[in-house]
């Protein structure tokens, strides 16, 4: 995979959210909020919990119906990520070496534990991020956060990212691939002629973003950005808040899977 | 209406390393009229042009715009005056969509909303890409990022257009129409550009500026008829005017 489709990947999210479904017209608000709320009830769970975060995939995989999402994709785009998670708690299991229980003849210590709560709160995290971003749009999720407060230097700030990561992308592409059209085996390719590729990238960065300081001047910038705030809070997105909301927060302080393990089995948790 | 005039007197720009760009350039354009500026790359185009809304700062000489000298206390004005396109239109192009860029230029006028749309629209509808204000710039092709360019320099409604090679990178149909776009309008037009057969199109007028200096100034076919002139300044003879590949003749 070269950094080109990697790119290509990330203007795809881009696509999805050109969509017209129910979750695609609600406020970009509502969204943002409901699944910072869900994010927040998420990771706040003791680090040896694992059957209490089981009931909050209903939240992505409702988001990834409603909202038309292919699902392999979104996979294959928290597989791309997941290493991460995986190096943050693979001492885990090395390390906290108490036993917690047993499943026949095999124990499991609490090493294990985390580390498989540290996973599933992983993917549940990016995964509703990656469907946030998905029915709304990078572009949406900044102008949401910067009504609710977010300084709008930040939000100025991600959204140039964002405009020029393509841009700056699709220019280290055409470096990489001129310098690789000109290499032979080993030849040409090592970390000297990398850092100067680096260092040019950088200079044609500094370069660019002066020609734009330019255009913005003459265009009468004088350090207020303007947006447009095309968007209405109404019924659907007051319901969707209040409603995933308490789900999360009945899922927060209720284990309901082992609620019904106990009514299932006749034992009381 | 004498706010369309530049004019610029014994214009010099020295960069800090040294490098004199321009040395001792002088023309006056009036209103309405189509201009072309034409060099050999390093002539000093684009540090000429970069003077007109006042982005650099003349070493010595002076630049007027309209009726008013170019200093720090008119930039504002000079810059709502002239509209500058630039040759990248991904450097024009920064705001997250078409809309919001379009509307950038009217916003910091200080419109309010309700203006600031019917001028983007307005604007979006003159060059033709209404149907794609809610994109992202990095989704258009080159002739839409090209003409969205140009829609958010319009949406201010300046009285000069200055524009940087605006047909390089445009397919042939593309460059066609923004020949046809451009002729239509009636702003004083200033055009830097390599493309002779552009600049023959649409400017009666061409300025030749050559290290830094202005070797001609006069009608555009007068100047491309001279082949003396035209050799000393690293310039050709449009494709238009050379005789025919097939026959030879003219």
């Amino acid at each position: 995979m070269n950094v080109d489709s990697k790119f290509l990947g990330l203007g795809y999210l881009d696509i999805l959210s050109f969509q017209d479904t129910p979750v695609h017209r609600l406020d970009p608000r509502a969204k943002v909020l409901t699944t910072i709320v869900f994010i927040v009830a998420v990771v706040s769970f003791d680090k040896y919990q694992v059957s209490a975060l089981l009931p909050f995939a209903i939240f992505p995989v409702i988001m990834i119906v409603r909202g038309n999402l292919p699902a392999a994709y979104l996979m294959g785009r928290l597989l791309f990520v997941l290493p991460f998670a995986f190096f943050v708690g693979m001492f885990n299991p090395l390390l906290d070496r108490d036993i917690l229980f047993r499943v026949g003849s095999a124990a499991v210590s609490g090493g294990w534990i985390s580390f498989f709560s540290i996973l599933l709160r992983f993917v549940l995290t990016v995964l509703a991020a990656l469907t946030l971003i998905a029915t709304t749009g990078f572009i949406g999720v900044c102008t949401a956060l910067e009504m609710l407060g977010l300084p709008r230097v930040f939000a100025v700030q991600l959204l140039f990212l964002y405009r020029y990561l393509f841009v700056l992308a699709a220019e280290g592409g055409r470096m990489a691939r001129a310098r690789s059209l000109r290499s032979f085996g080993d030849r040409g390719m090592g970390v000297k002629v990398f850092s100067s590729l680096v260092g040019h990238l950088l200079l044609r960065t500094i370069d660019r973003a002066q020609r734009i300081y330019m255009a913005m001047l003459s265009r009468g910038f004088h350090g207020e950005f303007h947006f447009r705030r095309p968007f209405k809070m109404g019924f659907p997105e007051i319901a969707f808040i209040f409603g995933w909301s308490a789900l999360f927060i009945l899922f927060r302080v209720y284990n309901l899977p082992r609620l019904l393990g106990g009514i299932l089995t006749g034992v009381a948790p | 209406m004498s706010h369309h005039i530049v004019e610029v007197e014994n214009l010099r720009h020295v960069y800090t390393d040294g490098t004199a760009a321009l040395q001792g350039v002088s023309f006056r354009i009036t209103h309405g009229e189509s201009v072309a500026i034409v060099g050999a790359n390093g002539a000093g185009k684009s540090t000429l042009l970069l003077h007109l809304n006042g982005y650099l700062a003349p070493t010595s000489g002076k630049v007027r715009v309209g009726d008013l000298p170019l200093n720090k206390d008119t930039l504002r004005e000079v810059r709502h005056t002239v509209g500058m396109i630039f040759q990248d239109p991904d450097d024009q192009l920064f705001m997250p969509t078409v809309y919001d860029d379009v509307a950038f230029g009217p916003f910091n006028l200080g419109l309010p909303p309700e203006e600031v749309d019917e001028r983007v629209m307005e604007a979006l509808t003159t060059v033709g890409v209404a149907h794609l204000k809610d994109k992202s710039p990095h989704r258009l092709s080159g002739g839409e990022k090209r003409r969205a360019a140009i829609a958010s320099v319009l949406s201010m409604k300046p009285d000069i257009l200055v524009m940087d090679e605006p047909s390089t990178g445009l397919d042939p149909m593309a460059r066609r129409q923004l020949i046809s776009l451009l002729r239509a309008f009636t702003h004083t037009k200033i055009i830097a550009s390599h493309d002779l057969d552009m600049v023959l199109d649409l400017c009666e007028r061409t300025i030749v500026i050559h290290g830094g200096e202005v070797k001609a100034d006069g009608q555009t076919l007068d100047i491309f008829t001279n082949e003396a002139l035209l050799s000393e300044c690293h310039l050709q003879k449009p494709l238009s005017m050379q005789g025919c590949p097939v026959c030879g003749k003219g």
